[in-house]
């Protein structure tokens, strides 16, 4: 018993960390309509930003978070300029192409400039355990639970309770009447961008102890946070997170219970079968055009 | 300028419209056929790539281009295929046999992967695809006694009617070559039948061709089958051409390759996806030519205008660094990919009939032909 509740957790802290990255492609789907598949990438940035910030430049680790978290919001930006405004509007798939291909390049940049060992920071979560009870807890996944928790309800409420989120989800479901409405539509995207790569930016710090910091970690991750954020309903915050559990918990428990081989396999299975059954998701709205 | 003056309903669906196709499409074959004896063994090897690469090209163009179903998980067909092939001829099952086996198994494996496909669209078939080549791919590493894991599957020589086509012969250039003109005929003509037009009726609006009586489900499932079924057959190619095959050659980057070929070949008709092919293909032999030659050529171009020897010798040592520095083809990738879609959304073949329609309307080309539709509200992207 003690095993599976130890798994679960553990489970529960890995699922945060795919809910953080999830949150960040929920964010730009919700207010542009626009998958970004290089979220995971983005979140690699971020990762090596504050390996320059604190690892190279030696700045307090503080410090060096806040840095890192505003270069990727102006990061992110800058990418919506140069890369996303110019298609915006065209069909989705191409869009996604066009974040595949900033992928790849962010990927490869990011590997010619900073190498491709593992790289690692200190920080004030690298070491110490809590425990309760019988069951231990590492800090950095704490922080991991702590910051998805604390980033949800500020976002959640951040869309559902001010001017900016409410003209942020009216541009997300008719840009021109939103324009019409006197909504800074160009700035608002802008915006929601920047957020997506802070968030993005703050998964990276996070998880820099637990998982290094390397060129393609965002690639295995954004890949699992993927399903996440479809499994829970694309454009549903609280769904980005339940998925992220969901996914989470699976995978550790498959891969604790299961034959070798299932840990990988079953969160897609299980993606499956919920497409099967509900095809946007726990709790994405039900889509049909009116004819 | 031809004007061409129609009497018959059925000259608007001719695979060849007037003599002028029988000319080009003509020259296009001799060429194709000539080329084993006029070009080298490393650029018929490449030439075979761009075929087999083609046949996914155009797979895929029936699939995403014109039934508008967007698809990244065609490795995993393609590794269907590759293991079928592997694993019948290990049995002694002749190549006459097991080539259409391959595309039938595939087919059936597509039709399968699209029952989960008729209610999801969008995003959510993207990953219902990528989920599926995961598993593929983890299924391939697992059943070991099929596929040997991890250690990956030898392919023996290609057999037919017992006489074997090696992987570098000029006869299988022309195996490869006769695939692809079946399966672009093949593809052409399906296009043309009924069930060609309800694909690119379903692209255009579901809900359209839902009340023009369509069956959303029988065609969608009919398209991956038929997709999946032909990228099966090039499975089979690309498993005698490689003589080795291993779980870890089919992953989602090989998909990303794919659905490159039609972006960059443009996606609305069968010749983008071998203008596609060529393009993919011959990037990596360009790109290694490039980091041979630049470096030697900028550093005496820097060196003729009066930089110093030093200087220009640095330069070059400096280029030819940056040139093989590891990530590079990765990065080159992910430019083309996103210079396409910013800059020339149409791809290729759209290049070319741009190109064409200058010179067919001289004076009177005007750029607006060619713009896309944009929209803005969400309720039309839904269809």
């Amino acid at each position: 018993m003690l095993d599976f509740i130890q798994q679960l957790v553990s489970g529960i802290a890995l699922g945060c960390v795919y809910g953080l990255i999830a949150l960040g492609f929920v964010l730009i789907y919700k207010a542009t309509e626009v998958v970004n598949f290089a979220q995971g990438d983005l979140m690699m940035l971020g990762g090596f930003f504050v390996f320059t910030f604190i690892g190279l430049m030696g700045l307090d680790y503080w410090l060096g978070f806040l840095f890192a978290v505003c270069g990727m919001a102006v990061f992110g930006m800058a990418t919506e300029r140069i890369l996303i405004r110019p298609i915006l509007g065209y069909p989705q798939f191409s869009i996604v192409m066009a974040t595949i291909g900033l992928g790849y390049f962010l990927r490869s940049i990011a590997g010619m400039i900073w190498g491709t060992d593992d790289l690692k920071i200190e920080t004030p979560f690298s070491a110490g355990v809590v425990k309760i009870g019988d069951l231990v807890l590492a800090h950095d996944k704490l922080s991991v639970i702590v910051a998805t928790v604390i980033l949800c309800i500020v976002l959640f409420a951040f869309f559902n309770y001010t001017r900016l989120g409410t003209a942020m989800r009216a541009t997300s479901e008719n840009m021109l009447a939103a324009y019409y409405m006197g909504i800074p539509v160009k700035r608002v995207v802008s915006l929601i961008w920047a957020i997506s790569a802070a968030v993005a930016a703050t998964a990276g710090v996070l998880l820099a102890p637990i998982t290094f910091i390397h060129s393609n970690v965002g690639l295995a991750l954004g890949l699992k946070a993927f399903p996440a954020a479809v499994l829970g309903g694309f454009g549903s915050i609280p769904g980005a997170v339940v998925g992220g559990l969901i996914i989470g918990v699976i995978e550790t428990l498959a891969g604790f219970y299961l034959p070798q081989g299932w840990k990988d396999v079953m969160p897609y299975i299980v993606l499956l079968v919920v497409l099967l059954i509900r095809p946007q998701g726990l709790f994405g709205p039900s889509m049909r055009k009116k004819v | 300028m031809r004007f061409i003056f129609k009497t018959d309903y059925d000259q608007d669906i001719r695979i060849l419209k007037h003599s002028g196709y029988w000319w080009s499409y003509g020259i296009l074959l001799a060429v194709m056929i000539a080329t084993p004896y006029v070009l080298g063994s490393y650029m018929q090897s490449q030439l075979v790539f761009v075929f087999i690469y083609a046949i996914v090209g155009v797979a895929l163009m029936i699939l995403t281009g014109f039934t508008g179903q967007a698809s990244l998980g065609h490795a995993a067909f393609l590794a269907i295929g590759a293991y079928t092939a592997g694993f019948m001829q290990s049995l002694g099952v002749p190549f006459i046999v097991y080539f259409p086996l391959a595309a039938v198994l595939t087919g059936i494996v597509g039709a399968l992967v699209g029952f989960p496909a008729l209610r999801l669209h969008g995003i959510y078939l993207v990953i219902a695809t990528i989920a599926f080549a995961f598993i593929v791919e983890e299924v391939l590493a697992r059943w070991e006694s099929v596929t040997h894991g991890n250690e990956g599957m030898r392919v023996r020589t290609l057999d037919l009617f017992d006489i074997p086509i090696a992987r570098d012969s000029d006869a299988f250039y022309f195996l490869c070559l006769l695939v692809l003109v079946g399966v672009t005929l093949l593809a052409l003509n399906l296009l043309r039948s009924p069930t060609g037009r309800a694909f690119i009726a379903i692209r255009d609006s579901e809900t359209a061709g839902k009340s023009m009586g369509i069956d959303l489900a029988t065609y969608k499932v009919k398209s991956f089958a038929i997709s999946a079924a032909i990228t099966g057959m090039a499975g089979v190619l690309f498993a005698h051409k490689m003589t080795f095959i291993s779980p870890e050659m089919f992953t989602l980057l090989l998909s990303i390759e794919f659905i490159m070929v039609i972006i960059i070949g443009g996606a609305f008709g069968v010749h983008g996806a071998i203008f596609g092919a060529i393009f993919i293909v011959m990037v990596d032999p360009f790109l290694t030519a490039l980091k041979d030659d630049v470096p030697v050529l900028v550093s005496s171009i820097a060196s003729s205008l009066g930089m110093a020897k030093e200087t220009a010798a640095d330069l070059r040592d400096d280029l030819s660094r940056i040139g093989s520095a590891a990530g590079l083809k990765g990065a080159i990738y992910g430019l083309i990919i996103m210079m396409f879609i910013l800059f020339e959304p149409y791809g290729l073949y759209g290049r070319w009939l741009k190109v064409k329609l200058f010179f067919q309307l001289f004076p009177l080309y005007k750029r607006a032909t060619f713009k896309r539709q944009k929209t803005y509200v969400k309720s039309e992207r839904n269809r």
